[in-house]
């Protein structure tokens, strides 16, 4: 998996789902193999973060604009510290990078980390079929790797599937580290992580928010060591229904009815906390562009997301929970998802979509200021 | 939170004439927001004085009032209507000056009018440049981004000069205030530049105001389209990145959406300023513009400018994205929220979103440089392109070949074969911005030149760059491959190659290569453009082709009729033709088929995927038809393909669509060639024993002196196959006719020059009618205002004719019919005849629809082109009157005695061209069609009528004041008693000695001034020019002394334009104009809707 495709310009590729369907295209970063689940994401700008956010693990993104690389690869958009996806389908790669900030080629970026790719195939049908049949295992295969489909198939289909694994663990930091607030220091939150984005606590350092970055291991001793006037509960790769350690760790967090934030994987968190379900959807919500309704003010902010796995909570009514009464704060106008949850009773709020964007719109950067204002409240 | 409920009646202002910056689109634009409105249940009153326009058809408004856009007519029809409500943001800058003019006069308020959509303090935040500056400076301070070029602003030209020293130097940019599509704007790179630009601003702009801004030249130049709902709700639509970066208008630039350039960062930062700017400006609902530049060293970005209305970006923008922001801006404005409103294509969605795109559109623009030779062809912050070409493909490459070909100008596409050319050379070309400019960068790259040298003489992005170079690659491959292999022709394919450029690079016929092609099994497919990238289902067939691996047309059962389209608008080929192609769409859809459009045009109503059954955006070439007709024939029958409506595009197909097997319905290929062939034509004339004008053609100056010498000067030349009476002029004598002959550069063996008997002082008769094989609908009579010789485009016309009688309609019926019979046509043929003496003359015939037919249709109130359109599928006019869509009885040629008169005017684009020493160019008429738009005036009398098409074309004329004449001496005779009549009705004649004295020697007044080239007087007196330039000159009557060369009187008449003074320039104008003054100082002229005027006429018919 360390071969460039440059200078080796056309080298067969091809992608396997597990329901049988390839795609033959060339390869594109790195050649060699690699397996995930297919996923679309429909942004048209932003894959930098896209490649580099946590949540993306073990999945094979596919990424519905045509051309991709036209800005490069830079070094400050990254959202981790390293690129997530197990393989990325593009259907039209740039060859020269053309931006200010560009340091090298993303072509180049995905050969030093060994991201197996696709180019050149019908992105669009590919998305199509996901879209019908819902996401699903797949495989990529480039030079000499590639054997006969039949044996392709029974290694895609021997892979696990998406549902039912935990995959937190796997991406979240193993040491604690702080991101200092900007300006002065106003509060302290212990972000645990579940697959953080850079984005996110930075977004808090802006509002004078020293952040505290836990392991997704981390106790409750751990968190009140470091004082926190807010705990914060990041987004992250996985099935939540698998997520019993972090489940347990925010319910000791409601105990103490801290202040309460949760993003993506943290919205689902505090919805199993709360007694709700979670469930897979059938091809997710990726994208830059959602329409999700604030149901307190009726407004519409554009949103980015990335989840496979939504909270199956009652959106008509206000539901009776051990930490008091809850809500549903977001939905999604596309298909009626939950995509924020609240108590009534105590500071603890959660949404599923990413406020922080990157990639996306800053629609939805209030939320922070409203968990600003619950650690205030508190204070108070 | 649903619909206002105190709004029922809602005036909307449509955008006039097609002028070069203000379109179609506005059709477009329009005709959603009124149906939009109607199905609201709301009252929609319209005003327009375009009738080629869809939007002015009886059914999309309740009254629909052809009448000029000026304040003083629309309180007129708000004193009668007493609209609720006005919404001025879908009708362009004329819409919005309009309503802002009727706030200011205080008429809105006086009948209790509100504007929706946006108050006037909003309007005056975003277009006044001062007020916009504050805005962007409040956005700074919010958000921390964005920021003004630094400027001035200047209300007199001392403000000007010091100016620029306060911006540091020259270049500097000057942009006049309030004026539409950047007239008057320009880059001034020292003092004598600037004096001319800004002395010219200062006067264009109506509140006398100039803008002078640091220079960005060079920058990318971004635009986003965002809408806003009552709840602050935003959303951006689009973003376009333009290809050709900073210091060329947008609507001349090629531009592509989505953005391709900008990372998520900067692109999110461009949001955030353009929320912020709309959240700012105060725009209440519905849609903005916003034009950004970012320096390509540092992403520093500047705010250029917003347009707080629907505009050509944003006809763009939604066929580019499929989010019809017109028509969500209408619901937007009676109420409705963006979350309330369902995504049209997804019907699941809502509209509170953002489209995504999962293919590449790029708009390249047409111009027509061809027809105002003196005119600069710079390309600069003045907009000058007359039309535009969207292409749609799935990646850049594709569509931007697509776009260049959809140009259908020779030379548009690229050219791999034959010598490039010195490199140097061609990159110090391509420094200049000029239409083609992208051709040249084409051929400095096959001549060696590198990235990097490409950009540093274009500053275009070096990704675009880049993808030129994949283009030129992939036609070295083609060339260098021993043979055509699928693999090499699936991927010239890929980026856009259209057969005939391989065929041009192999070698070899254009038909060969599709055979081979398709022997490979390599095909396009057809792909959705659904707003979601098929995150959603789409329901709505809006197809693109791509060379890629799965089509999207589903199967269907009801027989297709495929409609070809116009393709961009140009000069001689405008909004006219698109009508008649919506009118065939929505008729056949009612008569049970299943209707396919194909056209490139993004202004279009045709393209409107609401329109037809179907829509492809594709290119109107053979190949890309018959790839159509190929797939639609696998999804189910097809009755037929339509290719009488778009004007010569679908027409020069034809036969070649035929000769492919596709079925062509209506008028015959073959009947066609009769039609446009001359001999064929000579012969069906002949048969018919209809007088033609004696003509011959010839291939050398000789042989045309000796066709002269026998027919007799004045001589009409032309050369053969040319479109819009291009390069047609009128000879007097023998010396130009050799001049003509040396410079003509058209003219070879295959290509003769046409030479024909030039008929001086005939009367010019327009004929539209309908044939089926057996009987004659005669549409309509138009008789031209100005004599033969000028173009029929450019001629102003009168229906029903004014000075013709029932004898001479008889005569043009005869030959009508006889020459429909002997053409064979099914459907619309129109022909041009001229009487002269008494006899009748054929100039010649079309066998399609002609730029006439919305005006007929709308003159007398029957549905031609939808006519056409059914008896093209084998409908008969018979049936057509039984059914009511034709008269029970009689034609356009028996309209009763009390009938109203439409006046057609056409709009000339004078104001818009300058020679590259600055001066403007000649405005005289002549053979060659040059005219942009036209607008019709109508009313119960001829001066009435006259006098509205007047004040909507070119602004009212006056009833009083100083007219200054001038005339060849040809037409002194004819000059004497209209000059009598505005004497009469009290104005002060002027005229240069010549003209003086004949109109003393006839007992009229004449005030002698100085002609320009005698200069101020020893006293100081004025002459024409600087007397017309201080604006104390009401009317010009000026007449051209001959056509050769700069004509005396050239500087009169670009005084005029740049003064906005009436101009006439053929004593024919002058009679009718004084008619029309006549008219003015007689009583109130009313107006009334275009459904007034159908009861009254069908009443008539009755």
């Amino acid at each position: 998996m360390t071969t460039s495709t440059r200078g080796a310009a056309k080298v067969p590729a091809v992608l396997v789902l597990e329901d049988g369907r390839t795609f033959r295209g060339r390869a594109y970063g790195a050649v060699g193999e690699t397996f995930g689940e297919a996923v679309f994401s429909t942004g048209m700008t932003g894959y930098q973060e896209t490649l580099t956010d946590p949540s993306y693990d073990r999945q094979i993104v596919v990424a519905t604009a045509p051309q991709i690389g036209n800005t490069g690869w830079n070094d400050e958009d990254d959202e981790s510290s390293r690129i997530w996806v197990s393989g990325y389908v593009v259907r039209d790669p740039a060859r020269v990078p053309s931006n200010w900030r560009a340091k090298r080629s993303l072509d180049d970026e995905l050969v030093a980390q060994g991201v197996v790719g696709i180019s050149g195939i019908d992105t669009r049908a590919l998305t199509r079929h996901l879209r019908e049949r819902g996401s699903m295992r797949a495989g990529i295969f480039s030079g000499e790797v590639i054997a006969p489909e039949a044996e392709l198939l029974e290694r895609v289909q021997a892979q696990p599937r998406m549902k039912g694994l935990s995959l937190y663990e796997e991406v979240a930091t193993k040491e604690a580290y702080v991101v200092p607030a900007v300006g002065e220091k106003k509060f302290t939150v212990a972000a645990i992580d579940l697959g953080i984005k850079g984005m996110t606590p930075h977004r808090m350092a802006e509002r004078g928010i020293e952040v505290h970055v836990l392991p997704a291991t981390a106790t409750p001793e751990d968190i009140y060591a470091v004082a926190p006037d807010g705990v914060f509960f990041s987004n992250g790769p996985g099935d939540p229904a698998t997520a019993d350690g972090p489940v347990a760790l925010m319910t000791a967090v409601l105990e103490r009815r801290t202040p309460l934030f949760g993003i993506c994987f943290g919205n689902q968190i505090l919805g199993r906390a709360l007694g709700f379900g979670t469930y897979k959807l059938k091809y997710g919500h990726r994208g830059i562009n959602q329409p999700v309704q604030d149901r307190t003010t009726g407004k519409v902010e554009v949103t980015a997301h990335n989840h496979g796995f939504a909270v199956d909570a009652p959106l008509d009514k206000v539901s009776d929970t051990k930490f008091g009464r809850a809500e549903v704060s977001h939905v999604c106008l596309n298909d009626n998802v939950v995509e924020g949850l609240q108590l009534l009773d105590q500071p603890a709020f959660s949404v599923q979509y990413h406020p922080e964007a990157a990639a996306g719109p800053h629609d939805a950067a209030y939320l922070f200021d409203r968990f600003v204002s619950l650690m205030e409240g508190q204070r108070a | 939170m649903p619909k206002r409920t105190d709004i029922q009646s809602v005036l909307v202002i449509g955008s006039g004439p097609i002028v070069i910056g203000q379109a179609a689109e506005f059709d477009y634009s329009g005709t959603q927001a009124c149906r939009v409105l109607r199905a609201e249940g709301l009252r929609v009153i319209l005003v327009n004085s375009n009738p080629a326009t869809i939007m002015t058809d009886p059914e999309i408004a309740d009254a629909t009032y052809v009448e000029p856009i000026t304040p003083e007519f629309v309180e007129k029809i708000i004193a009668k209507e007493r609209p609720d409500a006005l919404l001025p943001t879908l009708g362009g800058q004329t819409a919005l000056n309009t309503a802002i003019s009727l706030h200011e006069n205080g008429v809105l308020e006086k009948y209790g009018v509100e504007l929706i959509g946006a108050k006037p303090e909003a309007i005056h935040k975003g277009e006044d440049r001062d007020l916009f500056k504050g805005v962007v400076e409040a956005v700074n301070a919010k958000i921390g981004y964005g920021e003004s070029a630094r400027s001035v602003i200047c209300h007199t030209m001392d403000d000007v000069l010091k100016g620029v020293e306060q911006l540091g130097g020259y270049p500097v940019v000057v942009r006049p205030s309030f004026t539409m599509g950047g007239a008057g704007s320009g880059f001034a790179h020292d003092e004598e530049e600037l004096r001319r630009i800004a002395g010219q601003g200062l006067t264009l702009s109506p509140t006398t105001e100039v803008l002078l801004e640091e220079s960005i030249l060079g920058w990318k130049e971004y635009e986003l389209e965002l809408m806003r709902d009552k709840h602050d709700n935003v959303v951006v639509v689009c973003s376009i990145e333009n290809f050709d970066p900073m210091g060329v208008h947008t609507g001349d630039s090629i531009t592509v959406a989505p953005s391709m350039t900008l990372t998520d960062r900067e692109y999110q930062i461009l949001r955030d300023i353009g929320i912020a700017v709309i959240r700012e400006v105060g725009v209440d609902t519905g849609g903005c513009n916003i034009q950004f530049a970012v320096n390509p060293e540092d992403g520093r970005v500047i705010v250029i400018e917003m347009n707080p209305r629907v505009s050509r970006s944003s006809a763009l923008a939604s066929k580019a994205t499929g989010f019809p922001i017109a028509k969500i801006a209408a619901k937007l404005a009676v109420g409705y929220t963006l979350d309330e409103i369902p995504n049209d294509i997804t019907r699941e969605t809502p509209a509170s979103f953002e489209p995504t795109l999962d293919y590449v559109v790029v708009k390249a623009p047409r111009f027509a440089f061809e027809k105002f030779p003196q005119a600069d062809s710079t390309l600069t912050t003045t907009m000058k392109s007359v039309g535009e070409a969207m292409a749609i493909g799935r990646n850049f490459t594709e569509a931007f070949q697509k776009a260049l070909r959809s140009l259908e100008k020779k030379g548009s596409q690229f050219t791999f074969v034959g010598e490039p050319g010195d490199k140097d050379a061609l990159l110090r070309e391509a420094v200049r911005p000029t239409d083609g400019r992208i051709n040249t960068v084409m051929q400095a790259i096959r001549a060696g030149a590198t990235p990097e040298e490409v950009f540093e003489y274009t500053k275009i992005d070096p990704w675009f760059v880049d993808q030129l170079f994949l283009i030129k690659e992939t036609a070295d491959e083609l060339a260098e491959a021993p043979e055509l292999t699928a693999d090499l022709l699936a991927e010239a394919k890929r980026h856009g190659f259209s057969d005939q450029q391989i065929g041009e690079i192999r070698g070899l016929r254009e038909d060969v290569v599709r055979e081979v092609r398709h022997a490979l099994g390599i095909r396009p497919v057809y792909k959705t453009v659904d707003t979601c990238a098929a995150e959603f289902a789409a329901q709505t067939p809006y197809f693109y082709s791509s060379y890629d691996e799965e089509s999207e047309v589903a199967p269907r059962e009801k027989p297709a009729v495929i409609i070809l389209g116009s393709g961009p608008n140009r000069i001689g080929q405008g909004i006219e033709f698109d009508y008649s192609c919506v009118h065939a769409s929505f008729a056949l859809s009612d008569a049970g088929y299943e209707t396919v459009m194909v056209n490139c045009n993004p202004e279009t109503v045709s393209t409107d995927y609401d329109t037809s059954d179907r829509l492809y955006f594709e290119p109107l070439t053979l190949e890309d038809v018959l790839e159509i007709v190929h797939a639609e024939s696998l999804a189910g029958p097809i009755a037929g393909v339509v290719v009488q409506l778009g004007g010569q595009t679908p027409l020069g197909l034809a036969q070649a669509l035929k000769d492919n097997g596709v079925p062509i319905v209506g008028t015959s290929p073959e009947a066609i060639h009769a039609a446009e062939d001359r001999g064929a034509f000579g012969q069906v004339l002949a048969e018919a024993g209809l007088p033609a004008p004696k003509h011959g053609t010839a291939t050398t100056f000789a042989g045309a002196k000796a066709i002269a010498d026998e027919i007799g000067y004045p001589v009409l030349v032309r050369p053969s196959y040319v479109l819009g009476g291009r390069g047609m002029e009128i000879v007097y004598d023998e010396t130009r006719l050799a001049s003509y002959i040396a410079e003509s550069t058209e003219i070879s063996p295959s290509r003769p020059v046409l030479v024909d008997r030039f008929l001086d002082d005939a009367i010019e008769i327009d004929v539209d009618a309908l044939y089926d094989g057996e009987e004659l609908y005669l549409g309509g009579v138009m008789e031209h205002i100005e004599e033969a010789g000028i173009h029929s485009g450019d001629s102003a016309c009168a229906l029903p004719p004014i000075t013709l009688g029932g004898f001479d309609i008889k005569r043009l019926r005869a030959s009508t019919e006889a020459i429909a019979r002997g053409v064979g046509v099914r459907g619309l043929i129109n022909i041009q005849f001229a009487m002269a003496g008494d006899i009748l003359y054929v100039l010649e015939a079309n066998p399609r629809a002609s730029r006439t037919v919305p005006f007929t249709s709308k003159a007398t109130a029957v549905p031609l082109a939808k006519a056409a359109a059914r008896i093209s599928l084998g409908a008969t006019i018979a049936e057509l009157r039984a059914e009511g869509l034709l008269p029970a009885t009689g034609d356009g040629g028996e309209l009763p005695l009390d009938a109203p008169i439409s006046v057609k005017e056409a709009v000339m684009p004078w104001s818009r061209f300058r020679d590259i020493q600055g001066r403007g160019v000649d405005t005289i008429l002549g053979p060659e069609m040059r005219s942009t738009g036209e607008v019709m005036g109508i009313d119960s009398v001829f001066g009435t009528a006259y006098a509205k098409s007047q004040a909507g074309a070119y602004g009212p004329l006056p009833t009083k004041g100083r007219a200054f004449i001038s005339v060849a001496n040809r037409d002194k005779r004819s000059m004497i008693f209209p000059a009598r009549e505005l004497v009469a009705h009290g104005f002060e004649l002027l005229a240069t000695s010549g003209t003086a004295e004949v109109l003393k020697r006839n007992g009229i007044n004449a005030t002698v001034v100085r002609k320009q080239s005698e200069g101020t007087g020893p006293n100081g007196e004025r002459t024409i020019v600087q007397l017309i330039h201080d604006g104390e000159v009401d009317l010009i009557v000026n007449t051209p002394y001959g056509t050769g060369g700069r004509l005396d009187g050239y500087d009169i008449r670009t005084a005029a334009v740049a003064r906005s003074v009436p101009c006439l320039t053929t004593v024919q104008a002058l009679a009718a104009a004084v008619q029309g003054i006549d008219a003015l100082n007689h009583g109130d002229v009313g107006v009334r809707s275009l459904q007034e005027h159908a009861e009254h006429l069908t009443a008539a018919r009755d």
